[in-house]
C-alpha cells in the first residue's frame, strides 16, 4: 500500500484541476469497480454492487456514499511582473507561514521557489500579496508560465520509522485507504459509492454535487483529522498511532450518532483500535452530504494526521492500515440506521 | 460561423441607458424585469418569471440532443435600503449588498418607486475637526435627506440607489449599475441573435449582489448542461501612484472579455476557458484573464446545482464599480458580445465528453 499511497502525493493536482490524480485513480480501480463514471465537475465516481456471502440478504441493501477528496491545495498565477516573476493567490487553505523557500510545480512541468519581499520588521508574517515564485528567468516573456496557471507545492514522500510524510496527505491518504478498501472488499449486500471527489479545499463543491446526484441512504467521508500530540500543540484527543478517528463533530458537521454508533460497535468488534474526534476548526465533504436534498444519515473516518496543509503532512502508517480494515468491516456486513 | 456578429449601435447604447437608469436594488428588481420582458418575449419560446422574480427565457434550437447552455445576467444593483424614519424625510438606511461606506456620502440619491431625490449630506469642512475628517463616517451618523416635502412618498422599506444618469463620453459611457445591466443587456442581444443548434436558457437574476440566490434557483430550474455567467468586473488599471508596476489590476479597460479561470466562488471548467480562448483567436476577438483572487458571479451558485454544471464567467471590465458612477468602454462590450456570440455558434455537445 506504501507504493500506492508515494504514487498518489507525488501527483501534482490542486483544486479544479484534478486531471492528473483522476487518471491514476482510474487506473487503480478500473478493474475492481462495477461501473466508473465521472460527473459534470469532475468527480470519479466507481459502484461496487451486491457481492459475495451476504449479496442475497434481504432487506440490508443500502446506497452508501463514501467520499475521498482527490483535490490539494495549491497556488494560482494572478501576474507576471517585467523581471518575470509570477505573484500568485492560493487555491485552498495555503498558510503563508508554511511557504517561505518553499518549491512549487506547475501542472506544465515548469517549477519555482517562492520567496518574500523585504519585510518591514522580521518578526511579521508575510502576506501572499508580498510572497512571490522565482521561475529562474529575467523576463515576461520567456517565463513558462501565464495568468491562471496552477501549482502545488513539491515535497517527496519519505518513511521516518511508521510515519509516513509527504504534501498532499490531505487527502491522498482517504483516497488510497477507499481504493485499499475496494480491492480488500470480498463481500458486501450494499451498492456502494465510491466517490473521488473534486474541490474539497475550495468549499466542499465536489461532493455537493455528487451527493445530490447518488442520493444515498448513508453517507461516510475518509479524510484527516488533526492531532493534539505535539509539542504545545492544541488541546486535542486525537494523537497519531493509535488507530482511526471516529469523527464525532467537526466544525461543519454533528455526525449522525447512529453512524458513530454503528462504527464504534464495528471496531469493538472487529477489535480494531479507533479513537473518537471532536475538530474544532475544519470540516470534511460528510458536511455537504448529510445536508443534500431532504438529508442523509453521515459520519467521518478520519486519518489523524500532522502538520496538515504544511508541505510535510504526517500520517501513522498502522493507522491508515486500521483504517482499511474498519472500512472493510462496515462495508461488508448489514448496517441499520433509523 | 453561421450567423452575422451583433453590432452595438445607437439602439443597444440606448437601451443600456434606460437599463442603466433603471433602479433595481436587489429584492426590488422590477424596473429592470419590465424592461427585460418587453424585449425578449418577441424573440423567445418561453418567458416566465420565478418565484424569486428571475426571468427564465428560453429559445429552442433544431435537431436531436441539444446542448442546454444557460446564460445568467443579474438585474440587481447594490443600494441602499431605508430602516428608520426620523421625520421631516430624514431616513436612516442601510445597505444593500458590496457599498463602501466612503461612497456614500455627499451624494445625490433616488428615492422607492417613484424616483424621489435625496441627498446623503454629512458635516461641511467649516464645522469638523481635521481629526473628525480623518474618520470614515460610519452607517449609524449618516441620513438620507429627501425634505419635507417629500417625506411622504418615501418609507421604511424603500430602496435607493445613486441618482447618476447615463453618459456616453467618446468611446466610454459612465453610468451607474454598469454591474451588472452590461450583462443584461448583452443577454438581451444574445437572445434576440440565438443560434439555431442549442436550447439558448437566458436567466435575468435576481439578488445575486446578495449572494447569488436568484440564479442558485434558476438553475435548479433550467437545469442546464453548462453555463456562462455574463457580468461586469472592477478594472483597477491605473498606473501605480509611485510609478511601480500596477500588479493588482484585476482586469484592464480596453484589453477586451475578462475570462475567469477562478475566483472566490468558482473554479471554472477548464474545457471551457480553453473554448472561449480558442475562440476569440479563431475569430480575432481581443481577451483578457481576468486575474485569479477573490469575488464570485452566478456561476459559484450555478455550477454546484444539482449534479453540477460546468460552468464559466465572462465580464466586461469597468472602472469604479460599486460606486456613484462607473465607467466603461464601448469596444469591451463589443468584443465580449462578439465573443459569446461566436462561442454559442461553435459549441457543440462534443466539449463535455472532453477531459475536464
Amino acid at each position: 500500500m506504501k507504493a500506492l499511497i508515494q504514487k498518489l502525493v507525488e501527483t501534482f493536482s490542486p483544486s479544479g484541476f484534478e486531471s492528473p490524480i483522476r487518471q491514476i485513480v482510474r487506473t487503480e480501480i478500473e478493474q475492481i469497480a462495477d461501473e466508473i463514471q465521472v460527473d459534470a465537475l469532475g468527480n470519479l465516481i466507481a459502484r461496487i454492487g451486491p457481492r459475495g456471502e451476504g449479496q442475497h440478504s434481504q432487506g440490508t441493501r443500502q446506497k452508501i456514499m463514501l467520499a475521498a477528496h482527490m483535490d490539494e491545495i495549491g497556488v494560482i498565477v494572478t501576474h507576471i511582473d517585467d523581471n518575470g516573476f509570477a505573484r500568485f493567490t492560493t487555491l485552498g487553505g495555503v498558510q503563508p507561514r508554511n511557504l517561505s523557500g518553499g518549491r512549487v510545480r506547475f501542472l506544465n512541468g515548469a517549477a519555482g521557489v517562492i520567496g518574500i519581499e523585504r519585510l518591514e520588521k522580521v518578526t511579521e508574517l508575510p502576506t501572499i500579496q508580498q510572497m512571490f515564485i522565482d521561475l529562474g528567468g529575467s523576463e515576461r516573456k520567456s517565463c513558462p508560465v501565464q495568468v491562471g496557471d496552477v501549482a502545488a507545492f513539491e515535497r517527496p514522500f519519505a518513511e521516518l520509522g511508521s510515519r509516513l510524510i509527504a504534501k498532499s496527505m490531505d487527502d491522498r491518504i482517504g483516497v488510497a485507504v477507499l481504493i485499499e478498501a475496494m480491492r480488500q472488499l470480498k463481500h458486501t449486500p450494499h451498492d456502494l459509492y465510491f466517490v473521488f471527489s473534486v474541490q474539497e479545499e475550495v468549499g466542499l463543491r465536489g461532493a455537493t454535487t455528487a451527493a445530490f446526484g447518488i442520493d444515498p441512504d448513508l453517507g461516510l467521508a475518509v479524510d484527516v483529522t488533526g492531532t493534539g500530540d505535539t509539542p504545545k500543540s492544541i488541546k486535542m484527543e486525537v494523537g497519531l498511532g493509535k488507530g482511526p478517528a471516529i469523527k464525532v463533530r467537526d466544525e461543519g458537521m454533528l455526525s449522525d450518532p447512529r453512524v458513530v454508533d454503528w462504527m464504534v460497535k464495528t471496531a469493538e468488534k472487529a477489535k480494531i483500535p479507533y479513537q473518537l474526534e471532536i475538530l474544532e476548526r475544519g470540516t470534511t465533504d460528510a458536511r455537504m452530504i448529510q445536508i443534500s436534498r431532504a438529508g442523509v444519515p453521515s459520519g467521518c473516518l478520519s486519518i489523524p494526521c500532522r502538520y496538515i496543509h504544511s508541505p510535510s503532512e504526517m500520517v501513522d502508517y498502522q493507522d491508515v492500515l486500521h483504517a482499511v480494515q474498519l472500512l472493510v468491516q462496515l462495508l461488508s456486513q448489514p448496517v441499520k440506521i433509523g | 460561423m453561421n450567423a452575422a456578429t451583433p453590432k452595438i449601435t445607437t439602439d443597444q447604447i440606448r437601451l443600456l441607458e434606460r437599463l442603466t437608469n433603471a433602479c433595481a436594488v436587489s429584492g426590488d428588481e422590477g424596473e429592470v424585469r419590465s424592461i427585460v420582458l418587453e424585449q425578449v418575449r418577441p424573440h423567445a419560446d418561453e418567458v416566465k418569471i420565478d418565484a424569486l422574480g428571475n426571468v427564465l427565457v428560453t429559445h429552442h434550437g433544431k435537431g436531436e440532443n441539444r446542448l442546454r447552455v444557460m446564460l445568467a445576467a443579474h438585474m440587481d444593483e447594490v443600494g441602499l435600503m431605508l430602516t428608520n424614519d426620523e421625520e421631516d424625510g430624514i431616513f436612516r438606511f442601510d445597505t444593500v449588498g458590496g457599498l463602501d461606506l466612503r461612497q456614500l456620502v455627499g451624494k445625490a440619491m433616488l428615492v422607492g418607486g417613484e424616483h424621489i431625490p435625496g441627498v446623503i449630506g454629512a458635516r461641511p469642512i467649516h464645522l469638523s475637526t481635521p481629526e473628525e475628517r480623518k474618520q470614515t463616517l460610519t452607517l449609524d451618523t449618516l441620513r438620507i435627506d429627501v425634505g419635507p416635502g417629500n417625506s411622504a412618498k418615501v418609507k421604511v422599506g424603500d430602496r435607493a440607489t445613486f441618482a447618476t444618469p447615463f453618459k456616453r463620453l467618446g468611446s466610454s459611457l459612465q453610468a451607474k449599475a454598469f454591474d451588472d445591466r452590461l450583462g443584461v443587456a448583452t443577454l438581451i442581444e444574445l437572445v434576440k441573435n440565438p443560434p439555431d443548434h442549442l436550447d439558448l436558457l437566458a436567466a435575468f437574476t435576481v439578488q445575486e449582489e446578495v449572494g447569488l440566490r436568484g440564479a442558485r434557483v434558476a438553475a435548479y430550474t433550467l437545469d442546464p448542461h453548462l453555463a456562462f455567467a455574463l457580468d461586469c468586473t472592477p478594472a483597477n488599471d491605473l498606473p501605480a501612484w509611485d510609478g511601480s508596476e500596477n500588479e493588482q489590476y484585476n482586469t484592464r479597460l480596453g484589453a477586451g472579455p475578462a475570462l475567469y479561470i477562478a475566483d472566490g466562488s468558482t473554479i471554472s471548467d477548464p474545457r471551457l476557458v480553453r473554448f472561449l480562448m480558442q475562440t476569440a483567436q479563431t475569430a480575432g476577438i481581443p481577451y483578457q484573464v481576468r486575474q485569479p483572487g477573490g469575488g464570485g458571479t452566478d456561476a459559484g451558485a450555478i455550477h454546484k446545482q444539482r449534479q453540477g454544471v460546468p460552468s464559466v464567467s465572462i465580464s466586461v471590465p469597468g472602472r469604479y464599480l460599486h460606486t456613484a458612477v462607473s465607467l466603461v468602454r464601448l469596444a469591451d462590450w463589443q468584443n465580449s458580445l462578439a465573443l459569446l456570440h461566436a462561442a454559442l455558434q461553435a459549441l457543440t455537445p462534443e466539449i463535455l465528453a472532453a477531459e475536464r
